[in-house]
């Protein structure tokens, strides 16, 4: 089983991004349980999204508190919040940012952070700063979890004509930005 | 065919599938994204039904009571205060003997204003005359309400029923869900013929003034009914087993309970979280269990009785309370006991996750522990934050 947890604020997509993340998981034949956890129920305030995957049925319910990797839609929330918390001896955390000097909690030897300037992609690809697509890209990059095509897959059943084509196109980027810095 | 759907859409499909005549609904979350998804099935002509929009839950439920009484399938959903709102017509809807078909996204009551999940709202309704079912996950959810209009429009039943699914766990979570074809529900679900209607032409009175010499029989007969269903569901449910392939018994699941030393009882989809828990703790050789209430009314008293008769320890969970008084369903599971020989030696009640506090493996896990320590003679919180009910008035 994985545990996928995702921080942002309620209007930035999380729940999107949890949809197709979940969706990808599910083209892959596998049995992924998404869903979301609001907090104050309004625009702006913190929230989570969650998706628990298996190889069959998910049957637990309860939110994720030991995650194997983490998507951090906004690195704002990182000034309140532990989004590290409970993360995986061996995790992974994907971070919406374009600041390369990003200060990080202290990781564990095995866990791994990795930086992605996703609204920037986006903004460049899709026009508004709604970075999910290329997160999603970059998550595939950092976890070897889902193939880049899967994910075109989901991000084709999700979105339609040229919102597809960009997100596709962000998705894509976000994977490159990733790669890049694994080899170097 | 399988698909990785919401659950409010997938409930919103199968509601398609049975097309109802007239759907009202007031949104309220988390029910909203069922309704909205059949509004914009009606204006988009993929849903022959006529939507009626409303100003209240109140006028949703006379909707549907007034279609229903008309003659044609009807749908309507809602939530909390929603539920509380409508309540009234509700039990007029039963008193009525209209086989409406409700879903109750089970969320907390104000105030304090909370959106999140328990199921106080449905359970307050519980002694309505309704039929109350109540779902694990979102398949049987979805597969819920197809047996829920087969077993109102029975016409030795003719009772309205609530499907209740746990608001954002079910109702927004996403999973792989069977979607049934148009073909398997026009072969479970015959179209509606209505036993009475309102109709001008052979005009006739429903729910006039019924004086003392009349009322209780009443009242009685919708109770007898629910005593019917009892052995009606697990018959219709054979029937959906047949069309469908996926097996209930519609009144409850008992989950390696057969030699087990301890087992809770529970409903909803904290029972997903129980199971994995029994699972873990079967395979360090506990011998646990779970007794899964699917129907809250009727209440499957003779079923339960059998499943627990030879368990040592039982743990009842609420997801709901009655203030002053024993848990709901904890008392209801120790009545099924009085003064019977073969029992449990303890019944012991745990109320948790209310107003959407998670419930965990951990809160799983403490109440089979709890169960081997002592009895809890009312209702033992789980999760509870002492530090929280520590007041100052200064």
């Amino acid at each position: 089983m994985k545990e996928i947890r995702i921080h942002a604020r309620a209007g930035q997509g999380a729940i999107t991004t949890a949809s197709l993340l979940g969706y990808a998981y599910f083209l892959k034949g596998m049995y992924p349980y998404a869903v979301p956890h609001f907090g104050a129920a309004r625009m702006g305030a913190p929230m989570n999204a969650f998706v628990r995957v298996d190889s069959k049925p998910v049957r637990l319910r309860s939110q994720i508190y030991e995650p194997d990797y983490v998507i951090i839609v906004d690195p704002t929330l990182m000034r309140g919040f532990n989004c590290f918390s409970g993360l995986k001896e061996n995790g992974t955390a994907i971070i919406n940012s374009k600041e390369e000097n990003l200060e990080l909690p202290k990781l564990k030897p095995g866990q791994k952070a990795f930086l992605v300037p996703a609204n920037e992609i986006a903004l460049k690809t899709i026009g508004r700063p709604l970075g999910n697509t290329a997160l999603l890209g970059g998550f595939c990059a950092a976890t070897n979890e889902l193939s880049l095509d899967v994910l075109f897959e989901a991000i084709k059943k999700r979105f339609a004509d040229k919102i597809q084509e960009v997100n596709i196109e962000a998705a894509k980027q976000g994977f490159e930005f990733i790669k890049n810095k694994i080899k170097g | 065919m399988k698909e990785f759907l919401e659950g409010s859409l997938a409930v919103a499909k199968v509601i398609q599938l049975c097309k109802p005549g007239v759907v009202s609904a007031y949104p309220i979350t988390p029910q909203t994204h069922i309704v909205e998804e059949l509004a914009q099935m009606v204006a988009d002509g993929h849903l022959n039904s006529q939507f009626v929009n409303v100003e209240s839950e109140h006028s949703a439920a006379s909707v549907v009571l007034g279609a229903s009484a008309a003659g044609v399938r009807v749908y309507t959903a809602t939530s909390s205060q929603g539920l509380f709102y409508m309540a009234e017509v509700v039990f007029n809807i039963a008193g009525l003997r209209l086989p409406v078909v409700m879903t109750v996204a089970c969320r907390a009551i104000s105030a304090p204003i909370n959106i999140w999940n328990d199921q106080q709202d449905a359970v307050s309704l519980r002694d309505s005359g309704w039929v109350q079912f109540h779902a694990e996950d979102i398949q049987e959810a979805i597969d819920l309400h197809l047996i829920a209009y087969r077993l109102a429009e029975d016409k030795s039943m003719m009772l309205p029923v609530m499907v209740c699914m746990d608001g954002f766990i079910l109702t927004h979570g996403i999973e792989s869900i069977d979607v049934p074809t148009q073909e398997q529900v026009n072969k479970f679900l015959p179209d509606y013929q209505p036993l009475y209607k309102l109709d001008p032409a052979n005009p006739l009175t429903m729910g006039p003034l019924v004086d003392p010499e009349y009322y209780m029989e009443t009242r009685y007969a919708i109770d007898q009914t629910h005593k019917e269903a009892l052995d009606l569901i697990p018959k219709i449910t054979a029937e959906f087993s047949k069309v469908f392939g996926r097996n209930y018994n519609g009144l409850i699941e008992e989950y390696l309970t057969k030699d087990a030393e301890r087992v809770i009882v529970a409903m909803g989809s904290v029972c997903g979280t129980a199971k994995e828990v029994v699972d873990e703790l079967r395979a360090k050789g506990k011998k646990v269990g779970l007794l899964k209430i699917t129907s809250y009314r009727p209440f499957p008293a003779q079923k339960i009785y059998e499943a627990l008769k030879a368990v040592p320890k039982v743990a009842v969970i609420d997801r709901a309370l009655s203030l002053g008084s024993y848990a709901p369903l904890a008392a209801e599971v120790k009545a099924v006991f009085f003064g019977k020989t073969k029992k449990p030696g303890r019944i012991s009640s745990f109320v948790v996750g209310l107003g959407g506090r998670d419930i965990t493996k951990d809160s799983i896990k403490e109440i089979f522990r709890l169960l081997t320590t002592k009895e809890s003679a009312c209702c033992e919180y789980i999760d509870l934050k002492p530090e929280l009910l520590k007041e100052n008035y200064e």
